[in-house]
């Protein structure tokens, strides 16, 4: 008989986990199923080679930088509460959270939040700045081979002219929300649970 | 003392005598007593009993888990170039250009596939609709009602007690009878009846192992059997296939030396008919094995050649892509397709998980296998085709007939890396998107998963 994922997990840890990320009972319960399945050294934590084990995540030219964003500073393992965390960006924004105020902390999954996530897919250094060196690097990862060096700094020179307001050089959280406020985000970055 | 011992002698007659005259005759000529109709019959009433009373404790209980064989999420369908599009209809850019939204195309499909992808799932077992009262699936059901816990540990009882050793004692005297019955027919001198012989043998043993696993199988469109001299393809799920297909019909297989028990059973069988077995080191040179494999098929007398494309067991619920290494041998092919009742018991072999040994006793301690075969009609390289479309178009045929997912990716990925060229393709065909596509010349399909040997 194989270890049965929904045991191991306390209705304590799934309380707690609800209460921080917002996901309903029956969704931890099958996520900590697809965490248990990924977890191949059955450790409890995942590593980057257990992510890097599914080949659509392996095939997508961003997929180290999304692996990157579930692992702390400096860390190689995460464990189940920090893959919940991260996943709860992308959780749906349902209608009664919309109208929250302002007062009250916000969810994970806000569409500041989402934005958050995606701004500190760019910005690695965590300076709160979009470097047209950080942008390049993304864009390098995007376009492999196929694009030179003179056509992607002219397309990230734009990007930054386009995006930029104060003149820095350099795109901040601010003007990067700006650039993308008629953007779908909570549509766009939102899985769709089936249940 | 001696009436404990003449009431055990007592029960092992009886016991031998239901063995000989009730399973293992019958099996000999291919008659069946239905005895396992009934019980086939009698499990779905069951089964079905136990569904509705699942269905009514899962209002009752929030707790159980809603099983989801169809996946957690529900992912976009569209291809990399509508998806961009939308991202970007805020924004007036003339169909190329790059725009920040564009990531989130890339990190979207990311976390969707950490969540849920196509491919890892079809290395371990399928999830049931509904519980089937095995303890290796079970997720908490059995505390929903105590009758349901009493007809489970009543089925464990009958599982293990009854039927397992019945089973267990089928397949011993199934395997040494293969053996023994090959030995002996392999003394003969080269003719016909040796051959006839040899046929009868094999068929004999297939059927005790299948009764020892107490499978059911129903073979549909039999007039499209493998004939001599053609290769039978078909979806790999577990060595148990072979045992299957071998039923109906006497095919030469290929596979690797074994040691061990294995390596005995290939042996013998070599000595009665020409099997193809290939050294550990052989399987690497790819030209040697397709030259003995056509030397084989060009032999039209010979029976046809059992292959499994696929090169792994894979799940049953889709069908992975084919190694064109066996399409390129020439010759007619005949497509099987087969599909296990996963009601009755997990056919799949994970093999991670589990060894060959333990594997078959989960197999003879589940209610029954319980299988569908059919064969396709023959198909042929058509012109202007090349060795992979065939293969494709093959295993199309396959996973249509079975309802099963058709795949292009590899089964290989079970034990090894992604390609880096399928990243490759990603990243040209946004290339050519933001930098509009006459800048770079190739053409595109949209989304497809190349595939590659």
């Amino acid at each position: 008989m194989g270890s049965r994922a929904s045991t191991l997990l306390r209705e304590e840890e799934i309380e707690e986990i609800k209460k921080e990320t917002g996901f309903s009972h029956s969704q931890i319960t099958r996520l900590y199923s697809r965490f248990t399945s990924l977890d191949k050294g059955e450790n409890g934590t995942l590593s980057r080679e257990d992510f890097q084990r599914i080949p659509e995540l392996a095939i997508n030219p961003l997929g180290d930088r999304i692996i990157n964003a579930f692992f702390p500073e400096g860390e190689d393992q995460v464990n189940f509460r920090g893959f919940m965390r991260t996943l709860a960006h992308f959780r749906p924004i349902e209608d009664n959270e919309k109208n929250k105020n302002a007062s009250t902390n916000e969810p994970l999954n806000s569409r500041t939040n989402k934005l958050l996530f995606a701004f500190r897919l760019y910005d690695l250094d965590r300076d709160d700045k979009i470097s047209r060196d950080e942008l390049l690097q993304v864009l390098r990862m995007m376009v492999g081979v196929n694009i030179s060096d003179e056509q992607l700094g002219s397309i990230a020179d734009r990007t930054i002219q386009e995006a930029d307001t104060n003149g820095d050089n350099s795109i901040s959280f601010n003007e990067f929300i700006k650039v993308l406020e008629k953007v779908d985000v909570e549509q766009k970055m939102s899985i769709r649970f089936l249940h | 003392m001696e009436d404990v011992w003449s009431v055990a002698a007592g029960v092992f007659q009886v016991w031998m005598f239901v063995v000989l005259f009730l399973i293992m005759l019958p099996a000999m000529f291919g008659l069946s007593l239905g005895v396992t109709g009934v019980y086939i019959q009698i499990l779905v009433k069951i089964l079905e009993w136990a569904t509705v009373r699942i269905q009514r404790g899962q209002q009752e209980q929030p707790s159980v888990p809603i099983p989801l064989p169809n996946g957690i999420i529900e992912r976009a369908e569209g291809s990399m170039e509508e998806e961009l599009e939308q991202l970007r209809s805020s924004r007036s850019l003339a169909g190329g250009e790059f725009a920040l939204s564009d990531v989130f195309y890339f990190y979207k499909n990311g976390l969707e596939s950490i969540v849920d992808d196509q491919v890892t799932q079809r290395f371990s077992s399928e999830e049931l609709a509904s519980w089937n009262l095995l303890t290796r699936t079970n997720q908490n059901f059995r505390y929903i009602s105590l009758r349901l816990t009493v007809i489970w540990g009543l089925g464990v009882f009958i599982r293990y007690g009854v039927l397992f050793p019945l089973r267990l004692m089928l397949a011993i005297i199934g395997l040494t009878w293969l053996v023994l019955g090959t030995t002996l027919v392999g003394c003969l001198s080269e003719s016909s009846v040796k051959n006839w012989l040899s046929e009868l043998v094999h068929l004999t043993c297939y059927r005790i192992c299948a009764r020892g696993l107490s499978a059911t199988i129903t073979y549909h469109n039999k007039e499209n059997r493998p004939q001599k001299g053609g290769i039978c393809v078909a979806n790999h799920t577990t060595p148990i296939d072979v045992v299957i297909l071998a039923n109906d019909g006497c095919y030469a297989m290929v596979g690797q030396v074994h040691g061990g028990l294995l390596g005995v059973i290939q042996r013998s069988m070599l000595r009665s008919c020409p099997h193809v077995w290939f050294e550990r080191s052989e399987m690497r040179d790819r030209h040697a094995v397709t030259s003995r494999l056509r030397a084989h098929v060009a032999a039209k007398t010979k029976l046809p050649i059992l292959i499994f494309p696929e090169g792994t067991c894979i799940n049953n619920t889709s069908v992975m892509m084919f190694k064109k290494g066996s399409f390129e041998i020439g010759g007619t092919i005949y497509p099987v397709t087969i599909k296990y009742d996963p009601r009755f018991g997990d056919a799949f072999w994970n093999s991670s998980k589990f060894n060959m040994v333990s594997y078959l006793l989960r197999m003879m301690t589940s209610w029954a296998i319980v299988v569908n075969v059919w064969y396709l009609p023959p198909m042929t390289i058509q012109e202007g085709e090349d060795a992979a479309q065939f293969a494709n178009r093959v295993k199309s045929a396959i996973a249509h007939q079975g309802g099963l997912l058709d795949l292009a990716w590899d089964g290989g990925l079970k034990r090894g890396k992604v390609k880096d060229s399928f990243k490759e393709e990603q990243q040209k065909m946004y290339s050519s998107i933001i930098v509009g596509h006459n800048r770079l010349g190739s053409e595109q399909g949209c989304g497809d998963v190349p595939e590659e040997q």
